[in-house]
C-alpha cells in the first residue's frame, strides 16, 4: 500500500534524528504517540506533538514511561498505528510492557534515543549499552525485532520500516537509536507519498462468528481484529489458547507461546537487512551498527590507505541477528573488529556465530561519546598481524582507557 | 586476605527441616544476616516472604510490603546503605519492573540480593508453573554496560546454601547478586540441613576504616571495589545514579564515564575465576556432556546415569554460578567432548552461551522443555548426536 | 579577581557546614526558586537543632533532583520518581535516621506519584519537600502534572488541556500528618514550615511554588524571576487552615499558601513496632 499523501511532508529538510523520526513516523501512518519527558528522546516526542494534530493523530504525555507504552499497546488494539519514546531508564521501566506487547503480538514501534547508562549515567550523551536488553530485557520468551539507523535520514526511513515490520509480523519493534543520530542534523529527503510503501494492518477479513484472534495463518502470523468491531474480543497477557482464552497448561505453552519465537525466528531471512561494503576480498571485516558504524568508515579509510583489505558489515537489523551470514564470513576471513559504545555486546553474539573460525576484536567505549577512529584502525591493523585463533573476544585497549588510567587525567567538565 | 565472619546465630535454625525451596531461600538469607524484606505480591514468590514475615519478630529483621515491584527494590538498596542487609523476592513481571534500579543498584555499588522465582511468561504467561525465561535478561535486563552474579539453585537445600553465597558474594563484590530459583524448586519440599551458625561463613560489609575527611564514596581498592560507608555515621557522603567520580559527584564526560563504569565491568570480569563455581560429575572421560542448570539438573543427573549404563559416556557440568558464564571450562570441555546437551525450560537462552564459548569444536544441542519432563529426550537427544559425524554449524535443535 | 579570591578565602559562609561548597556553582538557571527553597531547607536544618550526621535526603530526577548533591548530609540522587520508596528503605533500614526528600512536582506526583499516595497512606515518617515549578524543566519544558490549563509546554504547544494535581489536597487526602504551601517568596515562613515538619512523626508535606525562569516563564511569556516574584507578592494570599480542596492553582490566579494540616496519627514505624511488640508477647 502507498502513504497517504495526508501524512508525507514531501520536501528536502535539514533536521535532526529526532524530528526525521517524528515525520517517519507520521509517514507510516502512525497516529499516536504516548510518551514522558526524558533526556536525550524529548526533542523526538516534542517534534511529534507540534506536527501531530495537522495529521489527525495524537500525542500524549503520560505520568510514565509505563503508563506510556501501556497507552501504545492499548491505541494498537483500537486500530491506530502507534508509537513510543524513550531513553535508557526509561526503557527499562517499559520492560514489563515490552512483554506484554509481545505476547498479545501487538504492532507498535519504540524509539529509544540510547545515552550513556547505566542508570542515569550520562543523560545529554550518546551510548550504544542497550542492544542486549532490547532482546532480552523482559521476562520470559519472545523474540521480537530491532533496527539501528545511522542517519536522521534513516531514523526517517526505519521508522516506516519498523511500522511496516510491527505490522507485517505482529511484534514490538525496536528503533534502537542514540543520542548522536537523534542530535545530528543532516538533510532529510521526504519522498512523494507515492513512494513510500506502507504495511497495511492485516485484518481479519471472514465471518464474524469464526474469528479466532491468535489462530495463525500459514506464516504463523494470525490476523487481527480491532476493539469496537463487534467480536467480543478477549485478550490476556496470560498463555492463551487460540480463542484468546487462558489455558495454563504445558501443552499450550509450548504450541502457542512457541510460536511466539517462532514466528521471527523462521521468517528471519525476510527481515534481516545488512549493509555490507567490500567483503569480497577482505581479510578483516568490521561489525558495526547505529552511530559506531559512522566512526568506523574513517578507521576503515586508514585502513586501506595501508593496504589492508578491510571490508564493512552494516547490522541495520540487529535483532534477529545474521547467524548464518557471519558464520559464513568467518570461514573467509581473519578476524572482525566490532566497534561499540559499550563493554562488549554485540560482539559476544559475533564470537558465538563465528564459531571459533575467525578472531573477533572488541573496540570498547564506555559512553558519553564515540570512538576515534584510531581506535577502529588499530584494531584492524592488529587484527591483521594477529597469527592463529584466539579463543574468546579480544578487548581492544582504547586511547580513552589509556587516557583516564594510566595518564590519569583529571576529571573535570 | 579477605576475613569471614562466622553467621550470627539469631538467624540461623539449626537442624533438619523439611522446607519448600521458598522457605530454605528466607532461611538462607536470615542466616547470611539479611535483616531487610522489601516485596510486593507475586505468584509463585508469596510463600517466601510469609515465611520471613513469620520469622523476622525472632530474628529482628524488618519486613515491607511496598505497593509495587519498583518501590521494593528502590527500598531495598535504600535499607542495604543503612549497614542492612537487604533482600527482595519476585518472579517474572516483578522482576522486569525491577530493571530500571537494577542498574541504580549496580551504579551505587549496592550489595543486596534479588531472588526471581521464574515463572512462565512472557507478560503474565502462566503464574502457577516452572520455567526458566529470564536467564538472559538477568545478565542484560537493564540499560547501560554492567555485570551482575546470578546463582541458579536446583533444590531446597541449594536455595538455602546458594541465598547464603548471594549475599556473600553481593558484599565481596558491591554487586547486586541474583538468585534465579524457579516455581518448581520453590514449591518443592525437600529436607534441609541447616548447619550450626559456626559453620556458616558470611562475608562481612567491608568498611572504610581511614580518617572521616578523606572519605571518598567511590575510590577503589585494588580490586576495584570501594569500601563502604553507613548512613548517619557522619561521613556526610553524597551518591548518585550519574556518571560520577570518587567524590561521588556527576561530571558528564566520556573520561569520567570511562573511568566510572569500566571497573563496573572489570570489577566482575577480572574475578571470573574467583566467582564462577560449577559442578561437574564424570567430565573427564565424557563424549557428550549435559549443561544445565536449576531444576532440569536434576533430570540431567539421571539421564547421564542412564546413558551411562547403556554405555554412552555422558558427563554433566551443573552452573552454579550462570552468571557470569565459565566461558573457560565450556572452551576446555569443547575440545575434548563430542557434543553438548543442554536442557533448558525456555526456548533457548544459556545454549546460546554454550553455542559461544565451544567455538564451533563441539556440538551443541538444545533441548527444550516438555510437560513430560526432560529425562527421555535428554537420553534420545544424546543418542541422536552421537551418531553426528562432524560438527553442524549453530545450534541443533531438539524436537521430541 | 585576586581580591575576591582573598575576600572568599578569609569570609566563612553560615551555610558552609550545611552545603557541598565544592560543588558550587550549581546548575540551576538565574531567577529560578530551587536554591531559595534549598537555603531555606538548610536554615531549618539549623534552627532544628538535629544532629546533621543523623539527616539523609533523597532525591529523584530532574532540576529538584540535584538538590540532594548540594546539601552536606548522607544524600542520595536516585532514580526518576522513586525518592520516596527509596527513602522508605533507609527509614525502616536504620529508623534513627531522619529522612527527607526533595524532589520536583513531575517526579513526585507524576512518576512517582504512586508512591507518594502510598508513603502518605503509611504515614511513612519522613519530610517531603516538593518543588512545584509547573513544569518538566530538566527535559527543556514539557507539560507537568501541575501545568495549570492553557498555559504552554513544549508537549501542549496549544496549551495545556489536562487539569493539574492540587498537591496539599493529594497528601491530605491521602494520610499527611502535616501539609504546608508556600512559593519562593515566603523564605521565612517556608523555613520556620520545615522546622515545624522536620521535628514531626509521620509524612509531612512542604509544598514550595518556584518560578521557572528559563522554560515555563518563557514559554508563557511571564517574565523573568523577579516578575514570577513580583507575581506572587501580589497574588499569593496566606490561609492557614484553608480546606485542601480549596486550593487549586489556575493558570497566573491566586496561590493559597499557608499551613493546611497539622494532625497526629500513629506513624508507620510505630504501627510497626506496637504490631512487633504485641506478636512477641503472644497476642495475635
Amino acid at each position: 500500500m502507498r502513504a497517504n499523501p495526508k501524512d508525507v511532508n514531501t520536501g528536502v529538510y535539514y533536521i535532526d534524528g529526532d524530528v526525521a523520526s517524528g515525520y517517519g513516523a507520521l509517514a507510516a501512518g502512525c497516529k499516536f504517540v504516548a510518551g514522558y519527558p526524558i533526556t536525550p528522546s524529548t526533542e523526538a516526542a516534542e517534534a511529534f506533538a507540534r506536527i501531530a494534530p495537522k495529521a489527525g493523530a495524537m500525542f500524549i504525555q503520560m505520568e510514565d514511561e509505563l503508563g506510556s507504552i501501556a497507552a501504545v499497546v492499548g491505541a494498537s488494539w483500537a486500530g491506530v498505528k502507534s508509537m513510543t519514546i524513550t531513553s535508557g531508564p526509561g526503557y527499562s521501566l517499559m520492560m514489563e510492557t515490552i512483554g506484554f506487547g509481545a505476547m498479545l503480538e501487538t504492532p507498535f514501534v519504540l524509539l529509544n534515543i540510547q545515552r550513556g547508562g547505566p542508570s542515569t549515567g550520562v543523560p545529554t550523551k550518546t551510548g550504544q549499552a542497550d542492544m542486549m536488553q532490547s532482546r532480552w530485557g523482559s521476562h520470559g520468551d519472545y523474540e521480537l525485532i530491532a533496527l539501528s539507523p545511522d542517519s536522521p535520514q534513516e531514523l526517517f526511513d526505519y521508522t516506516i520500516k519498523a511500522f511496516n515490520l510491527a505490522e507485517r509480523y505482529r511484534c514490538p519493534v525496536m528503533i534502537m537509536s542514540d543520542e548522536c543520530v537523534g542530535h545530528m542534523t543532516e538533510k532529510v529527503v521526504i519522498p512523494p507519498a507515492d513512494e513510500i510503501e506502507i504495511e497495511p494492518r492485516r485484518f481479519y477479513a471472514g465471518p464474524k462468528d469464526k474469528y479466532l484472534p491468535f489462530k495463525p495463518d500459514e506464516d504463523l502470523i494470525p490476523k487481527m481484529a480491532k476493539a469496537g468491531d463487534g467480536y467480543n474480543l478477549y485478550i490476556s497477557g496470560l498463555t492463551h489458547d487460540e480463542r484468546g482464552y487462558p489455558a495454563e497448561n504445558g501443552g499450550c505453552q509450548s504450541v502457542y507461546t512457541k510460536r511466539l519465537v517462532d514466528k521471527i525466528r523462521l521468517n528471519k531471512d525476510k527481515i534481516i537487512e545488512l549493509k555490507e561494503e567490500g567483503l569480497e576480498d577482505a581479510e578483516v571485516v568490521v561489525i558495526s551498527y547505529g552511530i559506531s558504524s559512522r566512526v568506523a568508515v574513517r578507521g576503515i579509510e586508514m585502513a586501506r590507505e595501508e593496504g589492508i583489505r578491510v571490508g564493512s558489515l552494516r547490522l541495520v537489523t540487529v535483532w534477529p541477528f545474521p547467524d548464518e551470514r557471519i558464520a559464513e564470513l568467518a570461514k573467509k576471513v581473519k578476524a572482525f573488529v566490532v566497534p561499540e559504545i559499550n563493554y562488549g555486546q554485540i560482539a559476544f553474539e559475533v564470537e558465538r556465530c563465528s564459531h571459533g573460525m575467525a578472531n573477533v576484536i572488541l573496540v570498547p567505549h564506555g559512553g558519553a561519546g564515540v570512538h576515534h577512529p584510531d581506535d577502529i584502525y588499530n584494531a584492524i591493523e592488529y587484527a591483521r598481524r594477529l597469527e592463529g585463533r584466539v579463543e574468546g573476544v579480544i578487548e581492544q585497549k582504547t586511547r580513552l582507557e589509556r587516557l583516564v588510567f594510566e595518564e590519569r587525567i583529571k576529571l573535570s567538565e | 586476605m579477605r576475613r569471614l565472619m562466622r553467621a550470627d546465630p539469631k538467624g540461623v535454625l539449626t537442624g533438619v527441616h523439611s522446607l519448600n525451596g521458598n522457605q530454605a531461600c528466607v532461611e538462607g538469607a536470615l542466616a547470611a544476616g539479611c535483616r531487610f524484606l522489601a516485596a510486593y505480591p507475586i505468584v509463585p514468590a508469596i510463600e517466601a516472604w510469609e515465611w520471613f514475615l513469620e520469622r523476622a519478630k525472632d530474628v529482628g529483621a524488618t519486613f515491607i510490603q511496598m505497593e509495587d515491584e519498583i518501590s521494593a527494590l528502590a527500598a531495598v538498596l535504600g535499607a542495604s546503605w543503612t549497614g542492612k542487609r537487604s533482600m527482595t523476592i519476585t518472579s517474572g513481571p516483578g522482576f522486569s519492573l525491577m530493571m530500571e534500579h537494577l542498574g541504580l543498584a549496580v551504579m551505587l555499588e549496592t550489595p543486596c540480593v534479588i531472588v526471581d522465582v521464574q515463572r512462565v511468561g512472557p507478560s503474565i504467561g502462566t503464574p502457577d508453573r516452572p520455567a526458566q525465561g529470564d536467564m538472559m535478561q538477568a545478565r542484560w535486563g537493564s540499560h547501560g554496560d554492567y555485570e551482575i552474579i546470578a546463582l541458579s539453585p536446583s533444590s531446597p537445600q541449594e536455595m538455602f546454601d546458594f541465598t547464603i553465597k548471594a549475599f556473600n558474594l553481593s558484599e565481596r563484590y558491591r554487586v547486586p547478586v541474583m538468585v534465579m530459583a524457579d516455581r518448581e524448586v520453590a514449591h518443592r519440599k525437600e529436607e534441609v540441613v541447616i548447619p550450626p551458625p559456626s559453620e556458616i561463613m558470611v562475608e562481612p560489609r567491608r568498611y572504610y576504616r581511614g580518617a572521616k575527611s578523606r572519605y571518598l564514596p567511590f575510590k577503589r581498592d585494588r580490586d576495584f571495589v570501594p569500601p563502604m560507608v553507613d548512613i548517619g555515621d557522619g561521613y556526610r557522603f553524597h551518591v548518585t545514579g550519574l556518571t560520577h567520580d570518587d567524590r561521588g559527584y556527576p561530571i558528564m564526560t566520556e573520561e569520567c564515564q570511562e573511568y566510572n563504569v569500566h571497573p563496573l565491568v572489570r570489577k566482575i570480569r577480572r574475578y571470573v575465576d574467583e566467582i564462577v563455581q560449577v559442578q561437574e560429575a564424570d567430565t573427564e572421560d565424557a563424549e557428550v556432556v549435559i549443561i544445565s542448570y536449576g531444576a532440569p539438573s536434576r533430570a540431567a543427573l539421571k539421564a547421564m546415569g542412564e546413558a551411562r549404563r547403556s554405555g554412552v559416556k555422558v558427563g554433566s557440568l551443573k552452573l552454579v554460578t550462570v552468571w557470569p558464564f565459565p566461558d573457560k571450562r565450556v572452551a576446555e570441555l569443547a575440545k575434548k567432548v563430542k557434543a553438548f546437551v543442554v536442557p533448558e525450560m525456555n526456548y533457548g537462552q544459556m545454549v546460546l552461551e554454550v553455542e559461544r564459548c565451544s567455538h564451533g569444536r563441539a556440538n551443541v544441542v538444545f533441548v527444550p522443555y516438555e510437560e513430560k519432563g526432560f529425562e527421555d529426550d535428554l537420553l534420545s537427544a544424546i543418542r541422536k548426536v552421537c551418531q553426528e559425524k562432524k560438527v553442524r554449524e549453530g545450534i541443533i535443535q531438539y524436537h521430541g | 579577581m585576586t581580591v575576591l579570591k582573598a575576600v572568599k578565602s578569609r569570609v566563612k559562609h553560615p551555610m558552609d557546614n550545611l552545603l557541598r561548597m565544592d560543588r558550587i556553582p550549581h546548575i540551576w538557571c538565574p531567577g529560578c526558586g530551587i536554591g531559595i527553597a534549598v537555603s531555606a531547607f538548610a536554615a531549618a536544618l539549623d534552627k532544628a537543632k538535629i544532629d546533621l550526621d543523623k539527616v539523609a535526603i533523597v532525591s529523584g530526577i530532574g532540576c529538584t533532583g540535584r538538590v540532594a548533591g548540594y546539601v552536606k548530609i548522607d544524600s542520595f540522587h536516585t532514580t526518576h520518581g522513586r525518592a520516596i520508596a527509596f527513602a522508605t528503605g533507609i527509614k525502616l533500614g536504620n529508623p534513627e535516621i531522619k529522612v527527607v526528600v526533595f524532589s520536583g512536582d513531575g517526579d513526585l506526583i507524576s512518576i512517582g506519584g504512586n508512591h507518594f499516595i502510598h508513603a502518605a497512606r503509611r504515614n511513612m515518617d519522613m519530610l517531603v519537600i516538593c518543588v512545584n515549578n509547573f513544569i518538566y524543566a530538566m527535559t527543556g519544558g514539557q507539560v507537568a502534572p501541575t501545568t495549570p490549563l492553557k498555559a504552554y509546554a513544549t508537549t501542549s504547544p496549544f496549551g495545556c488541556v489536562e487539569p493539574p494535581f492540587n498537591i496539599p489536597y493529594i497528601a491530605d487526602s491521602s494520610g499527611a500528618v502535616y501539609v504546608a504551601r508556600w512559593t519562593a517568596l515566603h523564605v521565612r515562613r517556608l523555613t520556620n514550615s520545615l522546622v515545624e515538619a522536620l521535628n514531626k512523626r509521620g509524612f509531612s508535606v512542604v509544598e514550595v511554588i518556584s518560578p521557572c525562569a528559563m522554560y515555563y516563564s518563557r514559554i508563557n511569556r511571564l517574565g523573568d524571576g523577579l516578575d514570577m516574584m513580583k507575581f506572587y507578592h501580589d497574588n499569593a494570599e496566606i490561609k492557614h487552615g484553608e480546606d485542601t480542596k480549596n486550593l487549586d492553582i489556575g493558570f497566573q490566579t491566586k496561590i493559597i499558601v499557608g499551613k493546611f494540616v497539622d494532625r497526629e496519627r500513629p506513624s508507620y514505624l510505630e504501627s510497626y513496632n506496637r504490631w512487633l511488640s504485641e506478636m512477641k508477647d503472644g497476642t495475635p
